[in-house]
C-alpha cells in the first residue's frame, strides 16, 4: 500500500515538473515564475498564483481588457495570431503596444515553455 | 425619503432576480444602478453574445436574458433608480441610510449589494495630466455637444462612439480622430463614412497614434500623440474625448466596513450576508468557498438573500415557504389567477 502510494507520489511529482513555466515580470521590476497546467490561459495562471497586476474582471469573457500584458518580443510571434475580438478589446486596455495580448486568450501549453510576459502599470 | 424593505444595489440579472424572490414573498423594494439602463454587465458587455448556461434556457443572448427578466418582474412594478451610483451606506438605528451621487437617499433595514465586480465607470486617458482638464477640456461623454461649435476637438478611440462623434462633430468643429490601429471596429458603414471625411479634410485621421500629453494652464491648448514608430507630434486642441469604454471599479463599496477580498466581498452560504448585519452581497461580487461566477449562481443567493431579507424587515411575522404553482397568495401578488 505504502509503496503503491510511493509510486504514486512519484508520478504526481513527475507530472508537476513537467508543467509549462510561465515567466510574468511586473511593474516593480519583480519576476514571478510558475508552473501552469496545459490547457489553462495564463490569465488563470496568474490569478491562480495570486501574481500582482492580473485583474481580469470579466473571468476570462474578453470582455473587459483588465488581464492585458505585453509579451517579450521574442514570444509573441511565436504565439497564435490574436483574433478580432482580442485586438478590438486591446483597443480599451490601458496603454497597449505592439506586443500587447489579452492573457485570458493565451493557452497554456508545452510550446510555451518559457514564456515571458510583462504585466503593465495598471489596468485601467 | 424612500422607505423600502430591501434596497437592491445593481440591475444585472442577479439583482433583477433577487427583486423577483423579494416580491413574491411580500417584501417591497427598490433598486438602485449606476448604468442609464437595466441589464448590468449583459447588457453593457454583452449584449449580443450568447450564452448557453442558463437552467431551461439553451441559449440566449445577454440582452434577451435581461428582457425576460424584466418582463419575470413586470408584474411587481418594481422602482427603478438609474444613472445613480450608491455612495453612502450607513447604519441609522435599526436600518440602513443609503444615499446616492445625485443625493438619492433611503431607508432600508436590508441591503442587498448584487454589484457584479463594481460600477461601471468610464476608461480614462493614461497621463495623469489629464485629470486636471477632466469635465473642462477633456471628457468621456458627450452631454452638450454646442461647447464644441467652431473648436478644434481631438476624439481618441475606434469604436463607434469615437466615430459617431467625430462624424456629428465634424458638421461645426475642427476635427482629429487618433486611434491605435488602422483598423477601426465600429459599423462598416461609419467606418466608410469617416474614411470620406478625412478624404475631404474634414476630418484628420491619425493612426496607430496614442496619447502621450497634455499641455495647458486652465483648459487644454495642445496635445502630444506618439506614433508607433516613436515619432511624436504635437497638435493644438481645445478638447479632448476619449472613447475606450467602460471598466468596472469596486468604487465605494469598499468604504462601506464589509470584509473585502480580492475585490469581492465575504458572505455566509446561509443568508449570503457580509460582516454586517442587514448587508448581503449576491452574484460575482460576493465570494465564500467554492463561489462560481456564474449568473444562475447569483440567481440562487438572491433567493435565499431574500428570505433573510425578510425577517428584519417583518420581524413580528413569520415566513412561510410556499410554491408559485400552488400558492393563492403569490398568485395575487403575480396578478395571475388562481384555480
Amino acid at each position: 500500500m505504502i509503496k503503491f502510494l510511493g509510486a504514486c507520489s512519484q508520478v504526481l511529482s513527475v507530472y508537476i515538473y513537467l508543467m509549462p513555466k510561465i515567466i510574468f515580470n511586473t511593474h516593480d521590476n519583480k519576476t514571478h515564475t510558475v508552473d501552469i497546467q496545459n490547457g489553462l490561459t495564463v490569465m488563470e495562471g496568474a490569478v491562480q498564483n495570486d501574481i500582482p497586476g492580473i485583474d481580469a474582471d470579466c473571468g476570462g469573457g474578453m470582455a473587459c481588457a483588465t488581464c492585458h500584458v505585453y509579451v517579450d518580443e521574442d514570444w509573441f510571434q511565436k504565439l497564435p495570431q490574436k483574433d478580432d475580438g482580442e485586438e478590438d478589446m486591446l483597443d480599451m486596455a490601458f496603454e497597449p503596444k505592439k506586443n500587447s495580448r489579452l492573457s485570458c486568450q493565451i493557452i497554456v501549453s508545452d510550446e510555451l515553455d518559457g514564456l515571458v510576459v510583462n504585466i503593465p502599470s495598471k489596468q485601467s | 425619503m424612500n422607505k423600502t424593505d430591501a434596497l437592491i444595489i445593481g440591475a444585472g440579472p442577479t439583482g433583477l432576480f433577487t427583486a423577483h424572490q423579494l416580491k413574491l414573498i411580500g417584501l417591497d423594494c427598490e433598486i438602485v444602478d449606476n448604468l442609464d439602463k437595466i441589464g448590468g454587465q449583459c447588457i453593457e458587455l454583452y449584449p449580443d453574445k450568447p450564452i448557453y448556461d442558463i437552467p431551461a434556457v439553451p441559449e440566449c443572448t445577454g440582452e434577451e436574458l435581461t428582457n425576460n427578466l424584466i418582463e419575470q418582474i413586470k408584474p411587481f412594478n418594481i422602482k427603478t433608480h438609474l444613472g445613480e451610483r450608491v455612495d453612502e451606506v450607513k447604519k441609522d438605528g435599526e436600518n440602513w441610510f443609503v444615499k446616492t451621487n445625485q443625493g438619492k437617499t433611503f431607508l432600508t433595514p436590508n441591503v442587498i449589494i448584487a454589484g457584479g465586480v463594481g460600477s461601471f465607470e468610464p476608461r480614462k486617458f493614461p497621463p495623469k495630466e489629464c485629470e486636471k482638464f477632466e469635465n473642462k477640456s477633456i471628457f468621456y461623454s458627450v452631454k452638450d455637444k454646442t461647447i464644441f461649435e467652431g473648436k478644434t476637438v481631438s476624439i481618441f478611440g475606434g469604436g463607434d462612439s469615437a466615430l459617431d462623434w467625430a462624424v456629428e462633430l465634424s458638421k461645426s468643429s475642427k476635427v482629429n480622430l487618433i486611434h491605435r490601429r488602422d483598423d477601426f471596429r465600429g459599423a462598416q458603414a461609419t467606418v466608410d463614412k469617416v474614411h470620406d471625411l478625412a478624404k475631404s479634410g474634414k476630418i484628420n485621421l491619425y493612426t496607430k497614434y496614442q496619447l502621450t500629453n497634455v499641455h495647458g494652464g486652465n483648459n487644454l491648448e495642445s496635445i502630444d500623440i506618439k506614433h508607433d514608430s516613436k515619432e511624436i507630434k504635437t497638435i493644438k486642441t481645445d478638447f479632448a474625448l476619449g472613447f475606450f469604454g467602460l471598466i468596472m471599479q469596486l468604487g465605494p463599496i469598499a468604504d462601506w466596513g464589509l470584509n473585502i477580498d480580492k475585490k469581492t466581498v465575504t458572505v455566509d452560504t446561509e443568508k449570503f450576508e457580509t460582516n454586517q448585519k442587514g448587508i448581503y452581497a449576491v452574484g460575482d461580487i460576493c465570494s465564500y468557498p467554492g463561489k462560481l461566477k456564474l449568473i444562475l449562481s447569483g440567481f440562487h443567493e438572491g433567493a435565499l438573500a431574500a428570505r433573510a431579507c425578510f425577517k428584519l424587515a417583518r420581524p413580528n411575522e413569520k415566513y412561510r415557504f410556499e410554491f408559485t404553482t400552488s400558492s393563492k397568495t403569490i398568485k395575487d401578488r403575480l396578478g395571475v389567477k388562481s384555480d
